[in-house]
């Protein structure tokens, strides 16, 4: 994204060094060390195993990291704004809006006394998009947007009563009413089989051709963020340890990245015995 | 033309008959429609209570007060407020003509109590939606937002819960000037602290969870998460503590009543009657225990459904 500092349009989002650090009374446990990354319009993939802060990165851009947590960063800039130093209300119009996050797990992240319905009209009320009968439309055409079959019935249906898969697309629907220009989608696929996971990734793709949307994904799926993102880092203990373009993964370099590529399952020959991640200490420092 | 329908077209269609089947359709484990579900719901929590002989008659004490205090003026044999002959009517025992006998001023002490219904309800009605708001309020707010907020506002709610309700109310009414209204006004203020406090633990445990993060995610500013997300989620138990309050609201506004500082005379309030009566204890019973025994027996209902209620709409009270 270099081409676009020089032609002096800020990238998209710009993090250096960023940290995310929760003093505990066992200790502080530090989530993201140092994390840097320039994102423009693509779609830029962050894998890892679990734990190793993933999820708390995505949170920190948002603001959302949750209390005793410390987030520190030499930049933090979206769209030329500096995050770090946004007053409450300003970083609030951002939300939605301007930046948005699907968060990982939809069982959680939707409230169980609403109907899918009335969250999606909330949020469009919320970022004052539209009201009444106009924001009711609004939320039935977002659930179809995200291939939702029956879009009124799943209208007024409470979290509970949807599968995995629809919670995940409502989850969706609702984190893109806004329109955002960056999205950070944090395992959107998990919770899915082979088929819905390749119709997500398919709505996400579109969005970010038909809107230019950014898009950060994260998942821990190292061969599903290749064959979708454009670039991908590789994270470990709260660091990346490896940035490479996805057309080249095979040719990383890092041992870890190696170690995550070897240990896919393949589906001619048996490997024996089954390799296991090797994880070096001295990658942390 | 109605062309008498077959019986089997008429099977054909699936239908189950509603009204034969009206018990098989409400707890039918697979309802077709959200009403139907929710009919359902509704109709085995109604089970739960009926069997529950406790509740069941707090219910009917309540369903009693309600009809007693809509139909007052055709269940009242005489006028409540306008004296009778004061030199033959005064002080009657209860009989034929006065049902539950006549006070000091001659006046139909059953009619009394009758019209004396729809205070107590009106009390009983108008602190609860008073305090219940002010409660849910203060508890979620100072839940959610935490730190200095929190602080303060419970600080304040500590005040009012350290001193007994029935000497906080006093002091209002006597600050305020004594009516009806004013002990309203004055109960409502002593009511909201427990609910405050009930409200604020459950929004200390919502404000962590991930459909809060979700709702700030969507940009929604800290007081419309509160109404939009948190209140709704408090309300049941809010609810429940309100009901099982009503019992001492009434004994309060009775109080307040018998030491003269509620309702003002001739306005049939049950406590103030007893206060009447209190003069004419050892030769004329009737005039302070009737009322007296309105008072007990209504605060008891009020009692048995808060508990029922409770079991009701709270599975994890019941089981215990
Ligand atoms: N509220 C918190 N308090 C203390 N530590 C936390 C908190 N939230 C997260 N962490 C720590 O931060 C680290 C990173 O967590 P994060 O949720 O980012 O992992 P992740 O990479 O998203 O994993 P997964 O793939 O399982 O979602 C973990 O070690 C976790 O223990
Ligand atoms: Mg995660």
């Amino acid at each position: 994204m270099s081409a676009e500092n020089a032609a002096g349009t800020p990238p998209l989002l710009d993090v250096k060094n960023l940290s995310v650090r929760y003093p505990l009374r066992s200790g502080v446990v530090e989530a993201v060390r140092g994390v840097s990354f320039v994102l423009g319009r693509e779609r830029l993939g962050i894998v890892g195993e679990s734990g190793s802060g993933k999820s708390q990165t995505g949170r920190a851009i948002l603001g959302l990291t949750p209390q005793p947590g410390i987030v520190a960063a030499d930049r933090l800039r979206f769209d030329g704004i500096d995050l770090l130093s946004l007053p409450p209300r300003e970083m609030r119009r951002l939300r939605g809006r301007r930046i948005s996050m699907v968060m990982q797990d939809p069982k959680y992240s939707l409230n169980p006394v609403m109907t899918v319905g009335a969250q999606i009209v909330e949020a469009c009320r919320v970022q004052k998009l539209a009201g009444g009968r106009a924001a009711k439309d609004r939320a039935l055409d977002m659930l179809a947007a995200v291939k939702i079959d029956d879009p009124r019935r799943v209208f007024g249906l409470y979290p509970h009563e949807l599968s995995g898969g629809m919670g995940q697309r409502a989850m969706i629907a609702m984190m893109l009413v806004g329109e955002p220009d960056l999205l950070i989608a944090d395992e959107p696929t998990s919770a899915l089989d082979v088929t819905i996971q390749l119709e997500v990734l398919k709505i996400l793709d579109e969005l970010v051709a038909t809107r230019g949307m950014g898009l950060v994904f994260i998942s821990h799926d190292l061969r599903l963020v290749a064959s979708f993102c454009d670039r991908v880092l590789v994270m470990y203990g709260g660091r990346i340890v490896e940035e490479v373009a996805a057309a080249r993964l095979g040719e990383a370099g890092h041992p870890y990245t190696r170690g995550l590529l070897g240990s896919a399952p393949r589906l001619s020959g048996s490997v024996h015995p089954l390799p296991v991640l090797e994880r070096d200490p001295a990658w942390l420092a | 033309m109605a062309v008498p329908t077959p019986p089997a077209a008429q099977h054909d269609r699936g239908l189950p008959a509603p009204p034969a089947g009206l018990k098989a359709w409400l707890t039918s484990p697979a309802p077709a429609s959200r009403t139907q579900a929710r009919l359902g719901r509704f109709y085995r929590g109604w089970r739960g209570f009926v069997r529950n002989p406790a509740a069941m008659a707090g219910f009917v004490i309540v369903l009693l007060l309600l009809v007693v205090a809509a139909s007052a003026d055709l269940i009242a044999t005489h006028s409540p407020t306008v004296a009778g002959d004061l030199r033959t009517e005064r002080l009657l025992p209860p009989g034929g003509e006065f049902w539950l006998g006549t006070d000091d001023q001659a006046r139909d002490i059953w009619s009394r109590i009758v019209h004396g219904s729809r205070v107590t309800l009106v009390v009983v009605l108008l602190v609860s939606v008073i305090s219940m708001p002010v409660g849910l309020a203060v508890g979620t707010v100072s839940g959610y937002a935490g730190g200095v907020v929190d602080a303060v506002l419970m600080r304040i709610t500590d005040i009012f819960l350290a001193f007994p309700r029935l000497v906080l109310a006093l002091a209002f009414v006597a600050a305020l000037g004594p009516g009806i209204e004013n002990a309203i006004i004055a109960i409502a203020i002593t009511a909201w602290p427990p609910y405050a406090r009930l409200a604020r633990a459950e929004a200390l445990q919502l404000r962590g969870a991930d459909f809060i993060a979700a709702a700030k995610l969507q940009g929604a500013s800290p007081l419309r998460i509160v109404a939009v997300h948190i209140v709704p989620m408090c309300m049941p138990s809010v609810i429940v503590r309100v009901t099982l309050d009503m019992a001492g609201v009434i004994l309060i506004a009775a109080g307040l009543g018998f030491l003269g500082l509620g309702a003002q005379p001739p306005q049939p309030e049950w406590g103030a009657m007893v206060a009447s009566g209190r003069r004419f204890l050892i030769d004329q019973w009737w005039v302070a225990a009737m009322p007296g025994a309105a008072i007990f027996i209504v605060s008891l209902g009020f009692n048995l459904l808060g508990d029922g209620l409770r079991d009701v709409l709270d599975p994890k009270a019941a089981e215990r």
